[in-house]
């Protein structure tokens, strides 16, 4: 198995007016292709800023962030906007869809901004995306007509839309109720076993659960990983 | 990013908000359309005004008395009359560039006749000073060549003598005294109306200009005289050409000056021109800050419209966008604002003009290329007070952009 992301003494500080918060202190890690991990962690903890350095939301204080062999802390800013739209696909807690625009539009979003031009038909590419997440006869409803896991699977499809090689899911269940929690894991894992790289941030043990590869994070650094073979729940 | 993605996105947040970008808009219709109206206002006063001083003989020269200066004080304009129906008579037999010359003597005199009298002005002039002024009878005839040389008592009434001197009747063929001295009302005058300078052109009484000089004022000068030139762009040398023969015929020495001064209608049509040119110019210069208020009001929206969409700029930087694609799109949208804007205030512009010549009578000419360089202008505007806001907008971080709450 290839190597996907690959990082190396990641350092993230914030200025707070006068304090400096330290987010990140040095976080190796190492993922490979077709991983499905989850990283825990209490509120502060540096998941959240990790997440958004690995999404490219966000550039380190310091360290090498290796994405698909490229050292991405090189990349200029178009570079960086090419890789969020073409190599990662982000999950966000609260959802974050364009409201009073179609699910079919908050899909197809990405798509218009690709300069790669490999696009031939936005709208048919974005169709399919929603119907892979359960959506295709939801596709013209806008997120105030949409349930919180009918958001969520909007926004999962918008991640998807662009064949991402890489899906990073922040929280991804925090706003919802555990049927629907187990609903959007059980999509996060069927995307996983189609050969998508997965990595969660989660508090909850039992989201966790679904992953076959826990990291730990305490005060900005990894404290723990555990590997669990064969024992998801189904 | 494709032209046709980035014109489909700005146009959707646009009608998403639209009675706001209705009102952002309006400013820049008020703008492009007050443009517009006033230059079409402007133009519409400067071809009138030409067309009146035209309508007065485009190719009118006219000759008057010169001034003279009595220990160091000026006496004004005619105070050294020279002019006289010799040099009338000088022009016409010699000036080659002429096509009908007039003598004109002033009189101010009571007119008695019919139960009524009248004070008016008698002007003393010669049969061509019809073709001069394009000035014809309405009623009657005008005297001829014939009646200048025997000095006639004949007089040609204007509509407003006629008026006031015989109400309700023909009065070609009564009998007129001015002075003293009857004269026969041979014709009247078709109606001029107001001169440009508001007095009342009808109200005067045409005798033969030998008449006038013998019979009424007693005196050897004339007034003035009238010249025809052959053709409007002729008139500069049909003044050089004046000036030649009457310098002559006064025996002025080489260095000395003029005593008499030469002044075609062309002059005045220039002066006249460039005024309301300047006019024009001032309109739409004032109307222009309105164009330029438009201009902030789009900024302002966009601005507020940056701030309060801070999430969906953060959502599109997470999903790719470039800050390009950003500053693209809210560009775009202050752009199309901007356009549609001058757009519709073309199309108010051309309505408001139509109704201005239509049903109030005013004259307002539209040019194409006013119009073509409002919605230029218009498009300018949306550039320059949009790319502030826009690069505002694509200078967020993507995570700072995501949090704003």
């Amino acid at each position: 198995m290839s190597v996907v992301i690959e990082t190396s003494g990641l350092t993230k500080v914030y200025q707070m007016g006068e304090v400096e918060v330290h987010a990140l202190r040095g976080v190796d890690l190492t993922v490979e292709d077709g991983e499905f991990v989850s990283i825990m962690g209490a509120s502060g903890s540096g998941k959240s800023t990790l997440m958004n350095v690995l999404g490219c939301l966000d550039r380190p204080t310091s360290g090498e962030y290796i994405l698909s062999g490229k050292n991405v802390s090189e990349l200029t800013p178009n570079e960086f906007a090419e890789v969020r739209n073409t190599r990662i696909g982000f999950v966000f807690q609260v959802f974050n869809l364009l409201p009073r625009t179609t699910a079919l539009d908050n899909v197809e979003l990405p798509l218009l901004y690709d300069h790669t031009g490999h696009v031939r038909d936005a709208r048919a590419e974005a169709v399919a995306a929603l119907e892979r997440v359960g959506l295709g006869d939801r596709i013209t409803h806008e997120p105030s007509q949409l349930s919180g896991g009918e958001r969520q699977r909007v926004a999962i499809a918008r991640a998807l839309v662009n064949r991402p090689s890489i899906i990073l899911a922040d929280e991804p269940t925090g706003n919802l109720d555990s049927v629907t929690s187990v609903e959007i894991m059980g999509l996060f894992k069927e995307l996983n076993s189609q050969g998508i790289t997965i990595i969660i941030v989660t508090h909850e043990h039992d989201i966790a659960e679904y992953t076959r590869r826990m990291i730990e994070m305490k005060d900005g650094a990894i404290i723990r990983e555990t590997m669990r073979a064969g024992r998801q729940p189904e | 990013m494709r032209l046709r993605n980035l014109l489909k996105i700005a146009l959707k947040s646009l009608t998403k908000n639209r009675m706001r970008s209705l009102l952002t808009s309006l400013g820049v219709i008020i703008g492009v359309g007050a443009v517009i109206v006033m230059i079409a206002i402007g133009q519409g006063a400067q071809a009138d005004i030409e067309q009146q001083i035209t309508a007065l003989g485009a190719n009118m020269v006219m000759v008057f008395p010169g001034s003279s200066w009595s220990h160091g004080v000026s006496q004004g304009a005619g105070s050294r009359n020279r002019l006289t129906l010799d040099d009338a008579e000088a022009i016409r037999e010699r000036a080659t560039l002429v096509t009908a010359v007039s003598a004109e003597v002033r009189v101010s005199a009571q007119v008695i006749g019919g139960d009524s009298n009248w004070s008016t002005s008698i002007q003393g002039v010669d049969p061509e000073y019809q073709e001069v002024r394009d000035w014809s009878t309405v009623a009657g005839e005008f005297f001829t060549a014939r009646d200048v040389r025997a000095k006639a008592k004949v007089a040609v009434l204007g509509k407003t003598v006629a008026d006031n001197l015989f109400p309700g009747s023909d009065p070609v063929g009564e009998r007129i005294r001015i002075r003293n001295t009857p004269f026969k009302v041979i014709g009247v005058l078709e109606s001029k109306g107001q001169s440009a300078y508001g007095s009342d052109r009808d109200d005067v009484v045409m005798v033969p200009a030998t008449t006038a000089l013998y019979r009424l004022s007693g005196g050897r000068y004339i007034n003035r005289i009238f010249v025809s030139a052959v053709s409007t762009e002729a008139s500069k040398a049909t003044e050089d050409e004046l000036i030649a023969i009457l310098r002559e015929e006064h025996s002025l020495e080489p260095g000395e000056d003029d005593d008499f001064r030469v002044r075609s209608q062309a002059e005045f049509l220039e002066t006249a021109t460039e005024t309301s040119r300047v006019m024009t110019l001032l309109l739409g210069a004032v109307a222009a800050v309105s164009l330029v208020v438009g201009g902030i009001g789009i900024m302002n929206i966009m601005l507020v419209s940056v701030t309060e969409r801070t999430r969906e700029i953060g959502i599109r930087l997470a999903v790719g966008a470039r800050a390009s694609d950003v500053l693209v799109q809210f560009l775009t949208e202050a752009i199309v604002l901007a356009l549609v804007g001058g757009l519709v205030g073309i199309l108010l512009a051309i309505g408001v003009s139509v109704f201005l010549d239509r049903v109030i009578g005013m004259t307002a000419i539209i040019s194409p290329g006013i119009v073509a360089l409002a919605f230029c202008f218009s498009g300018a505007v949306g550039v320059f007070f949009g790319y502030y806001p826009a690069r505002k907008a694509a200078r967020l971080n993507p995570i700072d952009a995501l949090r704003y709450e």
